[in-house]
């Protein structure tokens, strides 16, 4: 219901625009530390443990080529993703749900604005942007990340693994790893904006959406990510 | 001139409002003409600020029709309900000002969101002076509502319900967890808000020294300041008190039946004056 009327109003007036950069600001820009710095890190811990597994093969110098499909089919999109339901579907539920639990949602209906249109559809298009714009940062700093490890650590030359990790991704990959993120947006923006509206019984009740909305937000992606795994992996895409 | 042959500002028919089974409003009916002051008092829980919230179309009525200047809003989508509305002036019970704006934002949002007001944009900021000076709250534009106390909060509220210059206001307890000086500054300035703009007003308060106040005072704009009505018996006929109780509405009719009612839910909240 929620979805169907935020959907509806991207493309009605009037269009409240400067929420819209508010809100990509508060998502996107606020987000990129963690982003990056989770990016990073996990990218490095994908190149040491896929080094030590490979090396059994004889094959470290695949690294490259495993670091760069686990980051942009899984990694990337869903690690992404939570960090941005961590910080913002929680952000939007509280948000929402402290103007619910004071009247400033009727209050802004009884002023002649709809609280969707107001609201709900800012959040929704500036997570639909920013998100695969974060995951495509994740990925990249991730690789960057096992970059770090494959020179320093197991001492791939860094032609060699810039290479592996180009020649890996194919078309598919590319559209899986931006499809994801487009997905989760939606799950991200659209489960914060629900807990909060539909918050009732006071303050306790804003704790209650805040969690619920991290937690259902956390577990509709994972279902998700199966999903549309399963979709692309039964389309032959290896 | 016999009440039936005017029409109504707002007029209940029947409403009954529920919330998941539990019913908030039973089986109410009342007129509320041009001009008119109505006083609703109850306690709390029986349902006072459901009845205003259904008269704006923010609840919406199970059974029954709810009619606003004469048009049938249970039935009306929300983007028809704007322009109802716009002709209503709101002050919710906490205030409800949007934390997130500063108080010159806050009262020019109705200016410039109402879909039916067409307000020129070099209007806007003049128009939110003058309310604000008017509710005496001039030299806080620029303040955000948790600088505020309570009292400069509430005339910042009323400030934003009546800068539209609505023909309806309704009021939601104005008073309630002031302390009784600010209180009575609060009633004065919706008598003389009242009084002024000759709007009709439902007040919904728990206290029936503000309806006393609402019915036998008057705003006297050359001392700029409360006066007994002159002509106290026309201001009273003017004046209708309501009391509310658990979704019913038990008792509707002017001071002197309130003062001598012999129902001990009533005469709880006549005897607490002052």
């Amino acid at each position: 219901m929620l979805a169907g009327k935020a959907l509806k109003n991207i493309f009605r007036r009037p269009h409240y625009g400067d929420d819209i950069i508010l809100q990509m600001d508060a998502i996107g820009v606020g987000s990129l530390p963690i982003v990056v710095m989770i990016g990073f890190f996990s990218g490095a811990v994908i190149a040491l443990q896929m080094s030590r597994a490979l090396s059994q093969y004889g094959q470290v110098g695949k690294t490259g080529t495993l670091v760069s499909l686990t980051l942009v089919r899984e990694l990337g999109p869903v690690l992404t993703a939570i960090m941005v339901a961590g910080r913002n579907s929680t952000g939007m539920a509280s948000e929402l749900g402290s103007m619910k639990v004071t009247e400033q949602i009727d209050a802004m209906r009884a002023l002649g604005t709809d609280p969707i249109q107001k609201l709900v559809t800012p959040r929704l298009i500036a997570t639909c942007v920013m998100l695969p714009l974060l995951t495509i940062i994740g990925d990249f700093v991730g690789m960057v990340g096992g970059f770090m490890i494959a020179k320093f650590v197991l001492s791939i030359e860094s032609r060699q693994y810039w290479t592996s990790v180009w020649r890996a991704l194919e078309w598919n990959d590319v559209t899986q790893g931006l499809l994801k993120p487009l997905v989760f947006a939606l799950v991200v923006s659209l489960m914060g904006c629900y807990q909060g509206l539909k918050t009732t019984g006071g303050t306790q009740g804003v704790g209650r959406s805040t969690t619920q909305a991290m937690v259902l937000a956390t577990v509709l992606i994972f279902v998700l990510d199966l999903l549309i795994t399963d979709v692309f992996v039964s389309q032959g895409g290896s | 001139m016999p009440p039936e042959t005017r029409t109504a500002v707002l007029r209940f028919e029947n409403v009954t409002v529920s919330f998941d089974g539990d019913l908030a409003l039973r089986d109410i009916s009342f007129a509320a003409f041009e001009g008119e002051s109505r006083i609703i008092l109850g306690a709390a829980g029986s349902g006072k600020t459901v009845l205003l919230k259904t008269a704006m179309g923010l609840t919406k009525p199970e059974s029954g029709k709810v009619f606003v200047f004469g048009q049938d809003i249970s039935t009306l989508s929300e983007k028809r309900l704007f322009d109802i509305r716009g002709k209503i002036g709101m002050l919710f019970q906490e205030s409800a000002l949007f934390d997130s704006l500063n108080i010159e934002e806050n009262v020019a949002y109705p200016l410039l969101n109402q879909p039916s007001i067409h307000c020129p944009k070099a209007d806007v900021l003049p128009r939110v002076k003058q309310t604000l000076e008017f509710v005496e709250l001039g030299g806080t534009l620029e303040k955000f509502p948790s600088e505020l106390s309570g009292g400069m909060r509430r005339r910042a509220a009323i400030a934003r319900a009546v800068v539209t210059e609505p023909p309806l206001q309704m009021y939601d307890s104005p008073t309630a967890g002031l302390d009784p000086i600010t209180a009575h500054t609060i009633m004065a300035l919706l008598i003389k808000e009242r009084d002024v703009s000759q709007a009709t007003t439902l007040l919904v308060t728990h206290r029936f020294q503000d309806g006393n106040l609402m019915a036998n005072f008057r705003y006297n704009s050359e001392q700029g300041a409360l006066e007994p009505a002159r002509n106290g018996a026309q201001q009273k006929s003017r004046t209708t008190f309501m009391v509310m109780k658990e979704g019913r509405l038990i008792f509707e009719s002017d001071q002197d039946a309130i003062e001598s009612s012999n129902d001990p839910y009533i005469t709880k909240f006549v005897k607490q004056r002052v």
